[in-house]
């Protein structure tokens, strides 16, 4: 029982690292491309535009998040 | 199924694992030397041998099982999430925001690690299986071949070629064994970052291509559109790059870690 309830919890912490990890917004930026694709079901050049720059923008976010600065700023 | 696309599959899986093997080719050689190379092989193998289980026993049930769009907004969601993520370290450390991977102090710092354990005796050779050696050999692989596996089933069974990308995969394994032998561990003359970059450009294009087609967009051009979504991504790549570099230049501080 102790043994399942281990392999659980290290499973569920093998995805949740995977899928957010220290970048809870590249799983936001997922979460939403996804929610936009639903509601652009159908479109054409809509879903084609935006969807790749709503992961661009949320790349760019994670980018900044992610740079190194100096000291105190 | 174009052409283009079966190519784009073969080359991301390809990528993907041969990053992900250098990786842990560098741990393996680095447990052989330290604890004995029979142990390390014997661990590297049992390893490979459960990632291809992991991949016959999920893969095969996703491909014949769950209907086609639900498949591909949940591997789309996968490989958007693991190729953003790796889009965005392989720009931080173009730019400099971040330590390139560093084989050669993964290697020292294991070789150092291992031999510490038991006094740095490794087990002789033909005296049976040194546990320490075998245990780490065993992990590095499986840990770096997780998400290979995850690469090889998103791909696969989202496109209904499972066996072509686990081929893929298989080739990447091969070569990087044969020129692991070959050049012992020069592993960091493996130009990493960019072999990273290219798979995070084919990732997140798979990836948003695969959503967008499940939850019903129509992609001008259908499968053709998984090409310009790389090339879109290649331009975010430089755009970005050189964006950090230039306006957000490094400060003179430590850098960050180069084993993550």
């Amino acid at each position: 029982m102790a043994a399942a309830a281990r392999g659980l919890r290290a499973f569920g912490h093998f995805w949740w690292d995977f899928l957010v990890g220290d970048t809870p917004e590249l799983a936001l930026a997922t979460g939403v491309v996804v929610a936009l694709a639903f509601l652009l079901a159908g479109s054409r050049l809509v879903g084609a535009i935006i969807l790749p720059l709503v992961a661009t923008g949320f790349l760019l976010l994670s980018v900044l998040r992610g740079r190194r600065r100096a000291p105190g700023g | 199924m174009h052409t283009s696309s079966t190519l784009v599959l073969v080359l991301a899986v390809f990528a993907a694992s041969l990053v992900e093997m250098v990786e842990a080719l560098t741990i393996v050689v680095a447990a052989g030397v330290s604890r004995g190379w029979r142990s390390a092989l014997e661990g590297a193998a049992a390893a490979a041998g459960v990632l291809g289980v992991l991949v016959l026993a999920v893969g095969v049930p996703l491909v014949h099982y769950v209907p086609i769009d639900a498949l591909r907004v949940i591997v789309g969601t996968l490989l958007l999430v693991l190729g953003l993520s790796w889009l965005r370290k392989a720009i931080l450390r173009a730019s400099g925001h971040k330590a390139m991977h560093d084989e050669d102090k993964i290697y020292a710092e294991t070789v150092a690690g291992l031999s510490s354990e038991d006094g740095g005796a490794p087990a002789p050779p033909g005296k049976g299986r040194d546990g320490v050696g075998f245990a780490v050999a065993f992990k590095g692989v499986f840990l770096e071949g997780m998400e290979v596996v995850l690469i090889v089933i998103s791909l696969g069974a989202a496109q209904n070629r499972l066996g072509l990308a686990a081929l893929a995969a298989g080739a990447a394994v091969v070569l990087v064994g044969i020129v692991g032998i070959l050049v012992a561990r020069q592993l960091s003359e493996v130009p990493e970052n960019t072999i990273k970059t290219l798979v995070g450009v084919m990732l997140t294009s798979f990836g948003l291509f695969w959503v967008g087609e499940g939850a019903g967009v129509n992609w001008p051009g259908g499968d053709l559109a998984i090409p310009v979504l790389a090339g879109f991504f290649v331009v975010v790549y430089f755009a970005l790059t050189a964006l950090m570099r230039t306006r957000l230049p490094v400060p003179a501080v430590e850098v960050e870690g180069a084993t993550s």
